[in-house]
């Protein structure tokens, strides 16, 4: 057992864990978030995706150790208010069956719209092929990450 | 009167305030009965209610797989109430037989087995909100109408909200009698409403089983045999001395590891020592496959169906097509893997989690615990997908046993190894199909299935029956220790992909367009029937029409691009669909899907083209990519990496038209799933001209007609 120091949707916390616990078990019951969600524990389905710095990563398969005094977004810290666009096209396209992947979807949405505002059917298929909708939600995904592009556009040209 | 709050206002009114209008669902009928007002005695899961804010609260009596049904039965009480569905909250009830009926999620029976309750239910608030209005402005009934929440005096435009009422109300007889809505005046049914849990889902704060947090509750994880193997021995000695791990406990031949959070539990799990040994043959796959190659040589002794003398029809036809089309084991792999909650004590047990039948689990823990089944509780999370997995109680029970074993609350929680080795997997089993034609006509049809652990491994009156004089279906049921039970569209979901690419290959021999010959068949239905016809042939063949007419059935459409055609009838819903399909370096790609439904009335229009365009999807990652095969006993596929599920590149667009009828609803759930296999198959073979007869679908060349 170790100490270690996360900063989880702003929030800095101090905790206790063996070191090579993933990073998935320390937000869901160490820490008490339990939007990020198991799937599968060997990074091959993309419910666990948490931003590390910025970045999408696979938290079922990262230990703690690794995450130590470093910057994790998760899906409850992904907008001060609920309002991230991505969230807003997930609704208006209706996205959700089951709703189990969709925290790990909209991470991995967001993520690909903050570094290709534009992005086309391709892009879409390589950023989002890491993660699986057991109900089959992508084309809906699909259209809902267009719907959320067109939103972002919309913000900008207002400001 | 209050009319300007907010939603926003609402959400925060969290108790009924004193008063308030206060309705249950009788039980066996669609009666609504007047609870007093002592809340003491209200069973709170059964209720509508509204409170003197005029808060509409509705229980979601069924579990919610990710098919809606948290969303479009609320729909058929407010739209019979005249609610204003945004002052509506909906919760999920927990199991409450006396209140509710057929709290299940199967069959694609929910809308079906609610639509007449829920609508009286709410159409009985309504009444008695109309009376009280009167009453209060001393008017009469007949003078008073309804809207968006409203009681409205038309000869002078007075108006009372809901809320207003809701206390004078609750005073009123409950009416015997109610006026169901005519159609026409539908506010809410066919629209597209927002799933109710939608916010939740996406800002990550909807709980699902495995969220489940309890005072003083420890996390399991449980070692469990493959099939066919006998614990043997246990050495605890290390996992015992794993952090965290509190309790290991040995029972019904599996070794628990209780711990403080699940990543103890896994590793004081991977610590123990186990041996386990072999109790009779382990299977593998190929043991069953050849038994079930045997099987099929004979027919049964009593037929599921038999229709006029199909061996005299074979023996005299003109020419015999035989096809042999075979189903591997699939698992239901639903996101959320196995988990449940249980707290059970001396006196009395608490069941919490993911369960698609809330019933049969507390019946097998009442007789497993040893406990009346009043003394057991069992509430519903939202479930992260079941696909008929959560049918089954087994992991539920294993919860429960462990729980009072361990005297703690506990919950279990399987790995998706654990999930994918556990499992009560869609039989594999093989089709053999035979047709006779004789002058240029179907004149015979026989089936001979056999599966494992399936009593009847086929849809006997699935069309063609009914239109093919001669026709038989066998079917043959082969043991296995494989544990099986339903998959989404049990049996359908397979027999639809054989019978609809056997179709095809009639059609071919016969020189006739595949949805002309379904047509010709359909419109024999109409007038020369034979036997049971278990469907209506016009909606059937409105369906076919509209789908082709979607799809531009027999166009020339772009190059390299090739249609194939499926149709299948389950559940009450008829579905046909048109697939275009490329097939490049022995890749193929499934560019869109042309779906026509009819599935009766539509509730709520966004949550019904989900569950179709979901079905769809499934079935093609299934026939694409799905399989479990088995090494002595043991299942080799034990997590994505190796089991094979659709992803994005590989969903098609999708465009789902409904039929527009008055119809009374019938099931979504599944009915999308069963013609994609064939509608992709038939347009492969017409891209390459290989048929496929083995799933999942594996190209270049091997899949012509092969024998197993």
């Amino acid at each position: 057992m170790a100490q270690y120091s996360l900063t989880v949707n702003n929030k800095t916390y101090q905790i206790e864990a063996d070191a090579r616990m993933p990073l998935l078990w320390v937000i869901r019951e160490i820490i008490g978030l339990t939007g990020t969600k198991y799937g599968c524990g060997i990074a091959q389905c993309g419910a666990c995706t948490v931003h590390l710095n910025g970045n999408p990563v696979r938290s079922c398969s990262i230990p703690v150790s690794a995450a130590n005094n470093q910057k994790i977004i998760t899906i409850e810290g992904l907008s001060a208010d609920n309002s991230h666009p991505v969230q807003q096209a997930w609704i208006m396209e209706q996205v959700p069956q089951c709703g189990y992947c969709q925290s790990g979807q909209i991470l991995a949405a967001a993520h690909l719209l903050s570094r290709n505002p534009n992005p086309t059917d391709a892009d879409i298929d390589r950023a989002m092929m890491g993660h699986i909708c057991r109900c089959g939600t992508y084309p809906r995904i699909r259209k809902a990450i267009k719907t959320a592009a067109r939103l972002m556009q919309q913000k900008a040209s207002v400001k | 009167m209050k009319t300007a709050l907010t939603r926003r206002d609402f959400m925060k009114v969290s108790t009924l305030a004193g008063g308030g209008l206060l309705l249950s669902f009788q039980t066996g009928n669609a009666l609504a009965a007047l609870l007093p007002k002592d809340a003491e005695v209200f069973q709170p899961n059964a209720f509508v209610s509204i409170s003197p804010e005029g808060l509409i609260t509705i229980m979601a009596p069924n579990p919610e797989v990710g098919q809606g049904v948290k969303t479009s039965l609320p729909m058929l009480v407010a739209e019979e109430l005249d609610a204003d569905w945004t002052m509506v909250r909906v919760e999920q009830a927990g199991l409450d037989t006396r209140n509710f009926q057929r709290q299940v999620a199967g069959g694609s029976g929910s809308v079906r087995s609610s639509w007449e309750s829920f609508r009286k239910a709410g159409a009985t608030a309504r009444q008695m909100l109309l009376e009280a209005a009167a009453q209060k402005w001393g008017v009469p009934v007949s003078e008073c109408i309804t809207r968006n929440g409203f009681v409205i005096h038309q000869p002078t435009g007075k108006t009372l909200n809901y809320g207003a009422l809701a206390t004078a109300a609750s005073g009123l007889e409950v009416p015997q009698e109610v006026k169901l809505k005519d159609p026409k005046d539908y506010n809410l049914i066919g629209r597209r409403m927002v799933n109710v849990d939608a916010w939740n889902i996406v800002t990550g704060k909807m709980p699902f089983g495995l969220d489940t947090r309890r005072e003083g509750m420890l996390t399991a994880m449980v070692a469990r045999p493959t099939f066919g193997k006998k614990l043997k021995s246990v050495d605890d000695t290390r996992a015992k001395q794993v952090k965290g791990v509190k309790q290991v406990i040995v029972f019904d031949n599996k070794v628990a590891i209780l711990a403080t959070n699940t990543w103890a539990a896994k590793k004081g799990r991977d610590a123990l020592r186990l041996e386990w040994e072999a109790e009779g043959t382990p299977e593998s796959t190929e043991n069953y496959n050849t038994a079930f190659a045997e099987l099929i040589k004979n027919t049964t002794q009593e037929p599921k169906r038999n229709d006029g003398d199909v061996n005299q029809a074979l023996s005299q036809a003109d020419k015999v097509l035989e096809s042999v089309f075979y189903a591997p084991f699939l698992p239901h792999a639903p996101l959320e893997p196995m988990n449940f909650f249980a707290h059970v004590r001396e006196d009395g047990a608490e069941l919490y989690g993911p369960t698609q039948t809330p019933a049969r689990t507390r019946t097998e823990a009442a007789r497993v615990l040893g406990l009346p089944e009043e003394k057991i509780t069992v509430g519903m999370s939202r479930m992260g997908g079941g696909f008929g997995r959560r049918l089954q109680a087994d992991y539920s029970v294993e919860a429960a046993r462990i729980s009072k074993l361990a005297g703690v609350p506990v919950l279990v929680v399987w790995t998706r190894e654990d999930d994918m080795q556990g499992g009560y997997y869609r039989p594999a089993g093989m089709y053999r199909y035979r047709a006779a034609l004789k002058n240029n006509q179907l004149t015979g049809w026989h089936l001979i299935a056999a599966a494992a652990n399936s009593a009847n491994a086929s849809r006997e009156n699935s069309f063609p029956a009914g239109v093919v004089p001669n026709f038989r279906v066998d079917s043959h049921n082969y043991q296995s220790p494989i544990t099986v039970g339903p998959w989404r569209a049990p049996n359908h979901n397979f027999i639809a992909f054989a019978e609809e690419s056997f179709l095809d290959e009639i059609a071919l021999e016969l020189g006739k367009d595949p949805v002309a010959f379904r047509l010709e068949l359909l419109e024999q239905a109409k007038t020369n029937p034979v036997g049971h016809v278990a469907y209506d042939p016009t909606r059937y063949i409105n369906v076919i029409k509209t789908a082709a007419e979607m799809g531009n059935w027999g166009q020339q459409g772009v190059k390299g691009i090739f249609k194939g055609f499926g149709a299948h009838f389950s559940f009450g819903t008829y579905v046909a669909q048109v697939a275009d399909v490329s097939v490049q370096n022995g890749k193929v790609k499934v560019h869109k899907v042309y779906c026509a439904v009819d599935c009766g009335r539509v509730i709520n229009l966004s949550g019904a083209e989900t569950q179709i365009e979901g079905g769809i999807i499934d079935g093609i990652g299934h026939m694409l990519y799905g399989e479990i095969t088995f090494k002595s006993g043991e299942v080799e596929q034990k997590n994505f990496n190796t089991y094979r599920l659709i992803r994005m590149p590989d969903a098609p667009e999708i465009e789902v038209r409904f039929i527009n009828t008055n119809a009374e609803p019938q099931g979504l759930g599944e009915p999308g799933l069963p013609p994609i296999g064939a509608a992709v198959a038939n347009a492969i073979f017409a891209a390459t001209g290989s048929r496929i007869y083995r799933l999942p679908v594996r190209l270049p060349g091997e899949h012509s007609k092969r024998s197993f």
